[in-house]
């Protein structure tokens, strides 16, 4: 045999087995030293009594050395796939690379051991930082205001429609304002959209899109004729990986019937240093610093989800915010139009610092070449899924492209099957079954993080599934073949759920 | 851009084959008055030993870093095992998104899971979800969640709840019709007045209180219980101070129904006040009204256990307007730290360090009311804080510890209560040695011995 040098991305090797922590713990066993306790002792009693004493003995609590807890939790994370393994093209997430450099800038002692209450004279740094960042977040969108506070896209979003609503009640008195409840929301929207505008106290009508995937401007005009109008919430680049071309007219018609315009930013990274919302008479938007701005997912967050907003809305920010007087930076409580707070001290300071550090790594040109190079990615890769799966729409995608399992389904293989299939390749599976109106829609976003030959092993692995699914479609459907764990029982799991350890006998006795 | 794998040559030619001419074409689809024809005037591209060297610049001017400190009130110093932030920072965790796809994603399924149950076990409750956002906004998603359960309007509240907590309730409720009664603070006792109480009815959807509360002091919660269940309202306790849990008898010991908490103090590092995480635990009977996400067990067809993420017909993803929250990211790598925080503390470290911070509090506590002028308001049992009255106006004072002494001395309550203007608020950790606290109480003495000398 030669040696082959056409290398697919993955081979299956050992990985560990690891049990629930809980059923490793061994009576006795320690992971720390605390130096000994250098006060006199006061009895217990005087300092709290008994019967508010905790006396379980903090029952079910593991004990387990050092080594047991690197090596347990080593184990686990050898199960999870990553970003640092290759690429993972999850739709409308942005798998970017997380830069180490960012991770040591957050962990800096001077950053990382502020305390949120110092006085503000005392932790300038951190006011300027907030700062720079806010400016930077403005000049990107084209937005005059920033708030950093919200902790992620979703909290974002709920503080930038309240924002509508507290700007609508000023404008037309509360009891006018009254029969402006309506929050329109497209479609093709992410499931967080109209839970935030249910929080914020608006009901929610849908929007529908055209046959060629966009915003249908005759419905829009249609709903918007009613008066009750308060806002609209819109993706853009949408969720189908479209630029909503007629972004413009939107803006116009939603402001000419008395209402707002929220944009989504989550598909921000199609867009940086190419276009701004604010330019596109968009009124308010929030990001994902752990989208675009490469802060890490962390597997699940934390995220920060900065809300930017017009001048005009800018009284409505949640309070407090940095304000700059020469090179002093003091915090500005003496808002009265604020909708509020939204979260306790300041939001996510840590994954603002790695957001700064992304924005001073690439510099205006190198913010550009990412947003050109992820959109590269996109089209090159629909250009080499094209022959083999259905895409649903003709207008070239920005830094995603969605497919669908049309094709491969008369064989019976569906979207589930070809992404769990795609894990046997060696990939993360693309986003799937969303945006929901596309019929077994597969969303791809390979960022810019992934090199051309990663792309065409993508393609490549892609296009053999779509084999398969003609010639072996068994393969397919009982994907994957070559994780720890086939496909779990989530219907079992939800009917009777398990959702914590417990002890053998508890667990039968209950 | 060294973040970027493809050399420009690698992108001129991916660019040619799909017929390009240039990058600029890409954007073909946005019309031309909307595109952004001049650079963005963002700060300057910089190497990486520029940046170091701009950041620790800006972080010098954090001089509170730097100081010792009695500053609590939300957020805590307490000492984090070396190996919890170097197993966060493995690949596989910090760089992996949701676990939506539980083949390979089981490293971040199992851990939340055994976070879930640790978080039972401190909290004495049933279940509890994979995190939110901090402790405030859980406390929101609390109040929320309390209505939906009982289909009752309003909201009694102990006003000893951290002040910016009540203000991010007063946020969220605000569109949703929900009355917000506060109940006065004991000025004897430090905790929820006893006449207060009476404003439960039976239109009340829940009491909410904070054990220990924000000054620091220990509310029964067994009694708490009884008067909100006697109305048919539920217990919701919050705990900024989450090492209290291996101290003082678990909320759901006591009767709560819901607990939320800031779980910072297990071993997350202060930064300025995030990222924090959530802890939110309930009953098993109100687990599908629960917010936010959570993982259950589950058996592939070979009968191998593993984990996925279940019950997600409450979430937004699947319920939009009508999920039992809007949340989607939450603080995972961060609950991923508190897990590992935990299990390295272990039965023995939760309880012993919890112990530490109690005797170390009681011994500043004894210390300071020694003091000529200063006094202990609150008679109730403390955790490891405490409310100490100066003399003088708290803020200057603290204000010369840190130029003079360089102690961070506490909070001046003036920051939330103006009525409030010579208390201030102590919080002592295992973090703070004896020699620390000595310096506290010595430096306390010199400023206002001082000033009674002018």
């Amino acid at each position: 045999m030669t040696q082959s040098t056409n290398i697919t991305k993955a081979a299956p090797h050992i990985t560990q087995n690891e049990a629930l922590i809980f059923e490793r713990s061994q009576t006795g066993r320690q992971g720390y030293r605390l130096p000994p306790l250098d006060v006199d002792e006061t009895p217990l009693d005087e300092i709290v009594p008994a019967a508010l004493r905790r006396d379980d003995d903090l029952e079910g609590v593991p004990e387990v050395s050092e080594v047991d807890v690197v090596r347990h939790f080593t184990r686990i994370s050898t199960w999870n796939y990553s970003i640092d393994l290759g690429m993972y093209p999850l739709g409308s997430c942005t798998m970017k690379y997380n830069s180490r450099l960012n991770e040591k800038a957050a962990r800096i002692p001077g950053f990382s051991n502020l305390h949120p209450l110092a006085p503000e004279e005392d932790a300038q740094g951190a006011l300027r930082l907030i700062y720079e960042l806010e400016q930077a977040l403005s000049e990107i969108t084209g937005l005059a205001g920033v708030s950093l506070q919200p902790a992620a896209g979703a909290h974002g979003e709920m503080t930038g429609i309240m924002i509508i609503r507290a700007f609508i009640d000023a404008r037309d008195g509360e009891g006018a304002s009254a029969n402006r409840r309506v929050m329109l929301i497209p479609d093709s929207a992410h499931g967080t959209n109209p839970a935030s505008a249910h929080l914020s106290g608006f009901t929610v009508k849908t929007i529908r899109s055209t046959a060629d995937g966009f915003t249908d401007l005759g419905h829009l005009r249609e709903l918007c004729a009613s008066g009750d109008v308060a806002g609209l919430m819109l993706t853009n680049p949408n969720t189908l990986g479209l630029f909503e071309k007629n972004i413009k007219e939107i803006c116009r018609i939603v402001h000419d019937a008395g209402g707002l315009v929220y944009m989504d930013g989550a598909n921000m990274n199609a867009l940086v240093g190419v276009a701004r919302p604010g330019d596109m008479g968009v009124d308010v938007i929030h990001l994902n610093l752990h989208k675009t701005f490469s802060t890490p997912h962390g597997g699940g967050g934390p995220g920060c989800g900065p809300c930017c907003c017009t001048k005009e809305l800018e009284p409505f920010l949640p309070v407090p915010r940095v304000a700059r007087d020469g090179d002093n930076y003091s915090l500005d409580f003496d808002r009265p139009q604020s909708i509020g707070r939204v979260k306790a001290f300041f939001g996510n300071f840590g994954m603002m610092v790695r957001a700064l550090a992304y924005i001073q790594t690439h510099g205006p040109d190198g913010l550009r070449e990412a947003t050109e190079a992820a959109v590269l990615n996109a089209r090159y890769v629909a250009a080499g899924l094209v022959s083999d799966y259905d895409k649903p729409f003709d207008a070239q995608p920005m830094h995603e492209v969605v497919f669908t399992d049309k094709r491969q389904s008369r064989k019976g293989v569906h979207t589930l099957d070809i992404a769990k299939r795609l894990i046997d390749y060696g990939f993360h599976p693309m986003t799937i079954y969303f945006p929901l109106i596309v019929q077994g829609a597969m969303l791809i976003e390979p960022t810019e993080s992934v090199g051309r030959q990663e792309l065409d092993q993508f393609v490549s692995a892609m296009r053999a599934i779509a084999r398969e699914a003609v010639e072996d479609p068994d393969t397919v459907l009982n994907a994957p073949h070559s994780t720890r764990i086939g496909r779990l029982d989530e219907a079992a799991a939800a009917r009777k759920p398990v959702l914590r350890w417990k002890p053998k006998q508890a667990a039968t006795a209950a | 851009m060294r973040y970027i794998p493809n050399s420009p040559e690698e992108r001129a030619e991916m660019l040619r084959g799909l017929g390009l001419d240039s990058a600029e074409n890409l954007f073909d689809s946005i019309p031309a008055d909307l595109l952004l024809r001049r650079p963005l005037q963002t700060p300057a591209a910089i190497s990486e030993m520029e940046l170091l060297a701009g950041f620790e610049e800006m972080a010098a001017r954090n001089v509170a870093a730097r100081r010792p400190s009695f500053l609590g009130a939300g957020a805590y110093s307490h000492y984090s095992p070396t190996v919890v932030d170097h197993l966060i920072q493995r690949s596989e965790f910090f760089t992996a998104y949701t676990p939506y796809q539980p083949e390979i994603s089981q490293g971040t399924l199992q851990a939340i899971f055994e976070f879930q149950t640790l978080v039972c076990q401190l909290t004495g409750m049933d279940v509890a979800n994979a995190s939110m956002y901090d402790g405030s906004t859980g406390l929101a998603e609390a109040v929320l969640m309390a209505e939906r359960v009982t289909r009752r309007k309003k909201v009694v509240t102990s006003s000893a709840v951290h002040p910016e907590y009540l203000e991010v309730v007063d946020t969220y409720v605000q569109h949703y019709g929900i009355d917000f009664h506060r109940v006065e603070t004991d000025e004897q006792t430090g905790l929820i007045s006893a006449e207060g109480l009476n404003s439960l009815d039976d239109q009340t959807a829940a009491l909410v209180v904070q054990s220990p509360n924000f000054f620091g002091c220990v509310e029964d919660l067994n009694k708490l219980a009884e008067r909100a269940h006697a109305v048919g309202a539920l217990l919701i306790v919050a705990v900024t101070e989450a090492i209290s849990f291996g101290f003082l008898r678990s909320p759901g010991a006591c009767g709560a129904d819901i607990v939320v908490a800031e779980g910072q103090s297990f071993g997350i590092p202060l930064s300025f006040g995030g990222p924090l995480v959530g802890l939110f635990a309930t009953r098993d009977r109100f687990a599908r009204q629960m917010p936010g996400r959570l993982v259950g067990e589950a058996y592939d067809r070979e009968g191998r256990r593993g984990f996925v993420l279940t019950l997600a017909t409450r979430e937004q993803h699947i319920r939009r307007e009508k999920a039992t929250s809007n949340i989607c990211t939450n603080e995972g790598l961060i609950a991923l730290a508190a897990t590992i925080y935990m299990e390295t503390m272990g039965k023995s470290g939760l309880q012993e360090v919890a112990a530490q911070c109690a005797q170390k509090a009681a011994y500043a506590a004894r210390r300071v009311s020694e003091l000529e002028g200063f006094s202990l308001p609150f008679a109730a049992p403390r955790f490891n804080e405490f409310v100490a009255r100066a003399p003088v106006a708290a803020k200057d004072l603290l204000a010369r510890l840190a130029s003079e002494k360089n102690i961070t001395g506490g909070l001046a309550l003036s920051r939330y209560y103006k009525d409030r203007p010579n208390d201030f608020l102590v919080c002592v950790t295992e973090t703070n040695p004896r020699a620390e606290i000595d310096a506290l109480v010595e430096g306390l003495r010199d400023l206002t011995a001082r000033q009674s000398n002018r």
